[in-house]
């Protein structure tokens, strides 16, 4: 198998709020290797962004790791990301692992040029001299098919959806990172751009080798670009697999689930199914499989233990007590 | 067929004033133009386009929240403009709009009891507490939150994405409607959700033969809700195919629908993989204030004739029967 170059051990993450305490990430075991694109899937407040945001510790404020380590390898001594100061964060990140977030307008700044954004994000990895920025930038945005002039002397507001989210993968860029993290990267775009970003990606991917975590609710994501597939229930990875294992023979129910509530256009109509109930409440978690109170497949013991990940394939893993009975997506 | 149109638009356009800058002048966008179709009752119709193509204005100016700059909107076969206040009552009863964002369609203050009976009382529907609460009873249970007694007094915070977007479409059913607008309805629900509440919508309009304008982005969705129905394209605020569901998808005619279903990612990996996206001529959207002259859609189709494309604007051709496209590549056919 190929090389690792991020390896995400035994990892909970929480967050204090007023009502306790949201248990966002609960043990997740993760590895990313080499040149490879993971997509993160799952619903809202599975855990995936904040996994995400954990990887290079920019979890907000109420939010803090708990447990776990978070071992990077993209260069000669391996370090424990978990441990850094934050001092040692801001060299690491951009330089090592970046990450595009979800909402692309709001992570620019609103009053600065796009220059000035570039700059500012050169001159704090130590890129001092204006010149050089400025050529790599222009290098780079030409890269993701824009007209570097033009966009270097824009504000936010003035570029489309589509072309903000180009500047801010050509910015993640610019440093040459060895894993990109894009949250939600196509998300609320128009389907034309949708299109065209993704075929970026996957140019970048080419060019470039780096290793990229997609993180999305969207199935569809995942089915063009990734390699493999985590699909995460309730702050747990239920299911890893390579990108066939998990859409043409998902083990766990929800996977299943997930797939077929998602209608295809070019496919022949088919009927649907849909989960019934709803996501569990991360404060008030109840003991047993998470998943459980919405299967169709539970029996008495699905509710008192939670059941782990084990291997029913090679590289494919299932955290389910029943998924021989869920054999070849039923 | 067009006799039982339940709504029918009559060469529908709407503009916005906007200022350009500070010390900008006005300018006027058109954000509909030139817009007819009709809706038969018990009928659905699916609405898609990409963002800012007017398909949201569309839906308003039918449940006649905003007035049209020109054109007609006719409800069984009235202007609704032109309707005494009698009647225009009646309309506002009998035609009822879904939001997208079941989290800003809900009073925060009001208990969904409150959120419920108040277009009863308003309509004079019920008249005490006792029948209020019997008819939101029976609304909860019809949208299945149930059992309904769980829900009668909470507030909406308390509920999830899913259960609010319920509430919202029962709120929608207080006045028996005969029109549904259901604007981008399930688009901000999670993946496992969605499906749920489409259900819901499914079997409300085969109960109750509610006809429906179903406005979304998502294709996908449009073909599983509007099978048996049909699906208008937008684009720009005009509509540039309009057909029987499963002849738009899997006949699709305007170059901009082919391009749209040509990169619509899908979820499944090997279909998606084999897509051969459409090269178009330009990825930028052109600005509703400087709109191209000729068809809309001539900069960045790589169909264009030049001459032709760019100088005159398409009308609605019919290639197959009830299909309709408004290319010059159908002139003629």
């Amino acid at each position: 198998m190929a090389e690792e170059i991020l390896n995400v051990e035994n990892l909970f993450v929480e967050y204090s709020n007023v009502r306790g305490k949201v248990k966002a990430v609960r043990g997740v075991n993760l590895k990313l290797y080499k040149g490879e694109n993971l997509a993160l899937i799952g619903e809202s407040g599975s855990g995936k962004t904040t996994l995400g945001t954990a990887i290079i510790r920019l979890l907000p404020s109420s939010g803090y790791i708990k447990e776990g380590r978070i071992v990077y390898k993209g260069n000669e001594n391996g370090y424990d990301i978990s441990k850094f100061s934050e001092k040692e964060l801001r060299q690491f990140r951009w330089k090592e692992i970046a990450m595009v977030f979800q909402s692309a307008l709001n992570s620019f700044n609103p009053v600065l040029k796009i220059w000035d954004q570039i700059y500012d994000t050169a001159r704090s990895h130590g890129l001092n001299n204006r010149s050089l920025v400025r050529e790599k930038a222009t290098d780079i945005l030409r890269y993701v098919q824009l007209d570097p002039e033009r966009v270097i002397n824009s504000y936010p507001h003035e570029l489309s959806g589509g072309m903000r989210q180009r500047v801010l993968i050509a910015m993640s860029l610019l440093l040459e990172p060895k894993i990109l993290i894009l949250d939600e990267p196509t998300t609320a775009l128009d389907i034309l751009t949708q299109r065209n970003i993704i075929e970026l990606l996957r140019i970048i991917k080419k060019d470039m080798g780096l290793s990229m975590l997609f993180i999305s609710h969207d199935l569809s994501l995942a089915a063009e670009l990734a390699d493999r597939v985590a699909v995460m229930y309730a702050g747990a990875i239920v299911e890893l697999g390579g990108v066939e294992d998990i859409f043409y023979r998902p083990r766990h129910p929800y996977t299943l689930g997930l797939i077929k509530a998602v209608p295809t256009v070019t496919a022949g109509f088919r009927e649907l199914y849909s989960i019934p109930g709803s996501p569990p409440d991360l404060i008030s978690l109840l003991p047993g499989c998470k998943f459980a109170p919405r299967c169709e497949h539970k029996e008495a013991g699905c509710e008192n233990e939670e059941p782990l990940l084990v291997e029913v394939n090679s590289g494919h893993l299932v955290a389910c007590f029943k998924h021989k009975e869920i054999s070849n997506g039923r | 067929m067009e006799d039982r149109a339940i709504i029918r638009l009559e060469h529908l356009s709407k503009s916005f004033t906007v200022r350009s800058g500070v010390f900008g002048g006005r300018k006027s966008m058109q954000v509909i133009g030139d817009l007819s179709l009709s809706i038969s009752e018990g009928e659905v119709l699916c609405l898609v386009g990409e963002s800012g193509c007017g398909k949201t204005t569309t839906g308003k100016l039918i449940v006649g929240l905003i007035k049209p700059t020109s054109g007609k909107i006719l409800f069984e076969g009235q202007d609704i403009w032109d309707m005494s206040k009698e009647d225009f009552s009646s309309y506002r009863r009998a035609v009822q709009i879904v939001h997208q964002d079941p989290y800003s369609s809900l009073n925060p203050v009001h208990r969904i009891y409150n959120i419920l009976s108040a277009p009863l009382f308003r309509h004079g529907i019920v008249r005490s507490r006792g029948e209020a609460e019997e008819k939101v009873l029976e609304l909860l249970g019809r949208v299945d939150l149930t059992p309904p007694e769980d829900f009668i007094y909470k507030y909406p915070h308390q509920l999830s994405g899913g259960q609010r977007q319920r509430v919202a479409i029962a709120r929608s059913l207080t006045l028996n409607p005969r029109f549904i607008v259901a604007d981008e309805a399930v688009s901000m629900l999670d993946v496992s959700i969605r499906l749920s509440v489409i259900e819901l919508l499914r079997r409300l309009k085969e109960e109750m033969n509610v006809a429906f304008l179903f406005i979304t982005h998502d294709l996908a969705m449009a073909k599983y809700f509007g099978w048996e129905g049909r699906i208008a394209v937008m684009y720009l605020g005009r509509i540039v195919e309009i057909g029987p569901t499963p002849r738009v998808i899997e006949n699709p005619s305007h170059p901009y629908t082919k391009a749209l279903l040509m990169a619509i990612p899908e979820a499944d990996p090997r279909i998606t993989r084999s897509k051969k996206p459409m090269e178009l001529r330009s990825l930028d959207i052109p600005s509703l204030l400087n709109l191209p002259p000729g068809c809309t859609f001539n900069p960045r189709c790589p169909f264009w004739i030049e001459g032709v494309c760019d100088k005159e604007v398409p009308e609605m051709y019919e290639p197959e029967k009830d299909h309709y496209v408004s290319c010059f590549l159908f002139r003629g056919k």
